[in-house]
């Protein structure tokens, strides 16, 4: 499948102001593709993957396109846009272990799912007890109750769930982030798995954790204060990055190996902006150590290299 | 579940057990003398009759005897059935003046309870839905449920009763007519049923509505129905899991709000006279009448422990988690 | 009456999770600074908060009344002052009663007597309940068993009956004593709740590390737990004031209540005994109960503005 965001904005409601989490933003997903969103908290990835999918209470739809294989989401409409959930664009949330009604039967609620959306259960039943299998989890989980799993086999069965339409677009949100290393690394490999054997067509997969998406993502595209930073294959982003930031950010990973008197950790000093009343120009100004004067024009999402934007007036 | 119901039936008996004594102790050891204020009350008027009454007084309560004696003797007319002659209606057995009395409070309550549970349920799920429905009824339900039971009796009383003369305010049917399976006599029982019950109801629906809808908001909030609804359900499946989760903690509340809804009862006997447990205790009160009173206790003690243990296995029923071995109520 | 929100929402907690700022300054010395972090943000939003300053507003409304109207309308609120059975004229506000009696006089007078009761009531039930709360939740084990046993006995037993009892055996019976008999017997929903808090914050980093650094149980209790918790806290005693005056009322009007003085309760006994309803005397019946329902209605709606403050996701957009 393909995926074409163009120029998407999606505010917060508030008391006080419209905050603008999500500022136009335009991107791609190809084929097959595994892009994952990096970027800190509150840079707008999770609003980017809620928006794809399902606009929340207090999210507001402003403008901006989004195309699913040349067809318009109609993403404002809740009605809508139901018929594209979960059999076109699935999402395995951010709170993944306490997804499942607790008071259900996990099996029984499946089947619920599954006949409210006009399928019915016994044309899945055999395929979701083959890919409960390949997670690792036994088919009698399906007769268990949500509180005798542990969160593990929580989110392994919430992935599997995700993914048993085949939708032809998988977001993952933040779903390593409550997990112990081991478990992460089997989640990330079971995502891989689930596209190359055809489960998904295409993963986008959202974390914070940038070590993480460079094991996976084909793609990573870096996000900050609402707008997007850079783009670029994996190796490209991560071995010469052209954005400021993702450099900085890059430079404070940890590299195996190094102790720490060899090579002090540099973070970024000073905080994202608030998104309520933005600053003009580029947003990461004040903290960028090579800003000058052009950046209080905004720089534009551009191309810089084969497959590798970046809005940076330093990097074009 | 084993495990379940024995703990709750150790509290109940352990609640009946300090209730029972309770009630034993406060007479003995209040201070004042019981049997001086039931004589003073009970308007004796030559010495020699006080004498008697009072000679008759201490047999009773057991004064003459060591402590232990009168607590075991209590305990064993209690497991009799035996709670002593009422100074009301002398010389009937408390017993007999209570089961007499107790048709028309289960008449009074049953239906309200399970009216005000269910239609409070129904309304509470609706309102949580629509914001405009919401805003519209969630006043009234809060003045409801802040009205005392007495008052809105008092004012259906007044105005439906009195004023507008649609029903009969006293009594539990109309002292023309003789108990029988007549029409005449079974219309005048509802008559005179109508006002008490509407009153009970109304206030309690409020509660449950506004506890209903504040629960239903709270499941419709929840991740798992968040989840559901980025997967396509429809607002049905959204719903009916929502009702069915909220409904969980509301039979726990029901099992709280017993105690509240019997003194709802007891007074709104009083205000209309019904013959019910409350009309009971009015008397009782004013005549000075400390068997017929604590006889009136223990029954409302026992009642509303049976009536827990049955909300207790009605939750068991409700919650499927429970039959696996876990979730349930804090025991 | 209103079920407590505990009993609804066991993992729900109406304490927002810290901000990212009190979040890195745990231990003894940061959690004062954090309350008063909280407590501003807190102030602001609560001076906007419709619920809150209406409800508010109409309970400081009746206090006014109880604490100056018997001032202007004479010490003694059962003394004969008129021409019985008059309705509300610019002389007597409220009429007067089958004996002459001033009904505005005795309304002022019992709300003195609702509001403390309502309040000692309400304050005994809460500091009952949060220590026993607090010391099942912390201690856990068997004292956390026997507590447990405790709070459910009580629980279960019928107050109404029990007050019933307790008060008839009374020969002369206070306001004091009527607060005291209340309060002792409407903790146990509030040491159920406590507890279940003091479990999940008990769990809290920030506690570990006061415990790791040797400092007393009673000195984790009041500088780590209970600020997290002031929020909620203020949220029951509101709940227990509210519970506290009908239960009053509810005594009073049986028949049982304080032998001396007068309250709102008292009144409605007296109206019903004396036929105001067939007699008309509307003006007898309907302040009491309408004080009692205002004063109830605003605490309740009070709590959830106050939820509203406490809980930003509940503010509405």
């Amino acid at each position: 499948m393909t995926l074409r965001v163009t120029g998407l904005k999606v505010y917060y409601r508030t008391l006080r102001g419209d905050v603008r989490a999500l500022d136009d933003v335009t991107f791609g997903v190809e084929d097959g593709e595994i892009m994952g969103v990096a970027g800190e908290s509150g840079c707008g990835k999770s609003t980017l993957g809620k928006s794809l999918i399902r606009l929340d209470g207090r999210m507001r739809y402003v403008e901006g396109r989004v195309d699913l294989d040349y067809k318009e989401l109609p993403i404002w409409d809740d009605a809508d846009m139901n018929d594209f959930r979960y059999k076109e664009v699935s999402l395995i949330p951010q709170y993944a272990m306490s997804a499942l009604n607790p008071t259900r039967k996990i099996g029984l609620m499946v089947r619920d799912l599954l006949e409210s959306r006009g399928i019915p259960f016994d044309t899945v039943s055999a395929e979701l007890e083959r890919r409960l299998g390949l997670v690792g989890l036994d088919r009698e989980v399906l007769g268990r109750y949500p509180i005798e799993l542990s969160g593990g086999m929580k989110q392994r069965a919430v992935m599997v769930l995700a993914t048993l339409l085949n939708p032809s677009l998988l977001i993952a949100d933040e779903i390593t982030s409550a997990l112990d290393v081991s478990t992460q690394r089997a989640v990330a490999e079971a995502l891989v798995g689930f596209r190359d054997n055809g489960f998904v067509d295409s993963l986008i997969v959202i974390t914070h954790d940038i070590s993480l998406v460079y094991q996976i993502a084909d793609t990573i595209m870096v996000m900050y204060a609402g707008k997007l930073a850079e783009k670029a294959p994996t190796d490209v982003l991560v071995n010469s990055p052209r954005h400021p930031y993702t450099q900085l950010l890059i430079s404070s990973l940890p590299e195996v190996g190094v102790r720490y008197e060899g090579k002090r950790l540099s973070g970024i000093p000073g905080s994202p902006p608030a998104l309520l009343n933005p600053p003009s120009g580029c947003r990461f100004r004040d903290r960028c150590p090579v800003a000058f004067d052009k950046c209080g024009e905004e720089p534009p999402f551009v191309e810089i290299g084969p497959d590798h934007f970046a809005a940076c007036w330093r990097a074009s | 579940m084993r495990r379940y119901f024995a703990r709750k039936l150790l509290i109940y008996l352990l609640t009946f057990f300090v209730a029972v004594t309770i009630n034993w102790m406060i007479p003995r050891f209040m201070p004042g003398d019981p049997i001086e204020s039931m004589l003073t009350r009970a308007g004796v008027r030559t010495p020699e009759s006080a004498e008697a009454m009072r000679e008759y007084f201490n047999s009773l309560f057991g004064l003459d005897t060591p402590i232990l004696e009168q607590y075991f003797s209590f305990w064993s007319g209690l497991l009799r059935g035996d709670l002593g002659l009422s100074l009301w209606l002398f010389p009937q057995e408390v017993t007999t003046v209570i089961l007499n009395a107790v048709p028309y409070t289960l008449a009074l309550l049953i239906p309200a309870i399970l009216l005000s549970y269910w239609a409070g349920n129904r309304f509470g799920a609706y309102a949580a839905r629509r914001k405009v429905m919401d805003n519209a009824v969630l006043p009234v339900w809060y003045v409801l449920t802040a009205t005392p039971y007495m008052w809105l009796a008092i004012l259906l009383a007044w105005s439906l009763g009195i004023v507008a003369g649609f029903f009969p305010v006293a009594g539990g049917y109309s002292f023309l007519l003789a108990p029988s399976f007549s029409f005449e006599f079974i219309a005048s029982l509802i008559a005179h049923w109508f006002l008490p019950f509407l009153s009970l109801f109304l206030v309690a629906f409020g509660g449950w509505a506004i506890g209903m809808r504040n629960l239903i908001i709270y499941e419709l909030e929840s991740d798992y129905s968040n989840y559901l609804r980025a997967l396509g359900a429809p607002g049905k499946l959204v719903r009916d899991y929502a009702y069915r989760n909220a409904r969980l903690p509301q039979i726990t509340g029901l099992a709280l709000q017993l105690g509240v809804i019997v003194g709802g009862a007891v007074v709104t006997e009083i205000v209309f006279s019904y013959p019910g447990l409350g009309y009971l205790v009015l008397k009782a009160i004013e005549s000075g009448d400390f068997f017929l009173l604590q006889g009136v206790f223990l029954f409302i003690v026992i009642g509303v422990l049976v009536a827990n243990f049955i909300v207790d296995i009605v939750y068991v029923l409700v919650d499927p988690r429970t039959r696996v071995g876990m979730g349930g109520t804090d025991a | 009456m209103i079920i407590p929100d505990e009993t609804g929402r066991p993992d729900e907690s109406p304490i927002s999770e810290p901000t990212p700022v009190v979040a890195a300054v745990p231990g003894i010395g940061g959690v004062p600074g954090a309350v008063r972090v909280i407590r501003r943000e807190a102030v602001y939003f609560a001076l906007r908060n419709k619920k809150l300053v209406g409800g508010l507003t109409v309970v400081l409304v009746f206090l006014l009344v109880g604490l100056f109207g018997p001032v202007f309308t004479g010490p003694d609120p059962l003394a004969y002052v008129g021409p019985p059975a008059q309705a509300p004229s610019g002389e007597y506000w409220f009429g007067t009663t089958t004996f002459g009696q001033d009904v505005f006089g005795q309304f002022a007078h019992g709300l003195r007597a609702t509001f403390f009761v309502g309040f000692f009531a309400g304050l005994l039930a809460a500091v009952l309940g949060m220590l026993v709360g607090f010391t099942a939740g912390y201690r856990g084990g068997l004292v956390d068993e026997v507590l447990n046993m405790i709070t459910n006995i009580v629980l279960v037993l019928p107050v109404l009956a029990v007050l019933l009892i307790i008060a008839a055996y009374l020969e002369v019976r206070s306001v004091q004593v009527q607060a005291l008999i209340i309060g002792v017997f409407s903790w146990p929903w509030v040491a159920r709740a406590v507890r279940a808090q003091t479990l999940t914050l008990r769990a809290r980093e920030f506690v570990d590390l006061a415990r790791l650094s040797g400092a007393p149980v009673r000195r984790i209790v009041f500088r780590e737990i209970a600020p997290n918790m002031a929020s909620y806290l203020f949220m029951v005693f509101i709940l227990l004031f509210g519970g506290a005056v009908l239960f009053a009322a509810t005594l009073d009007f049986i028949g049982l209540g304080p032998t001396d003085g007068i309250s709102l309760g008292l009144m409605l006994n007296y109206s019903v005994k004396w036929s105001a309803l067939h007699l008309g005397l509307w003006w007898w019946f309907i302040p009491p109960g309408l004080g009692i329902t205002a004063i109830v209605g605003a605490l309740y709606i009070m709590n959830v503005g106050l939820d509203e403050v406490f809980n930003p996701k509940l503010r509405e957009m």
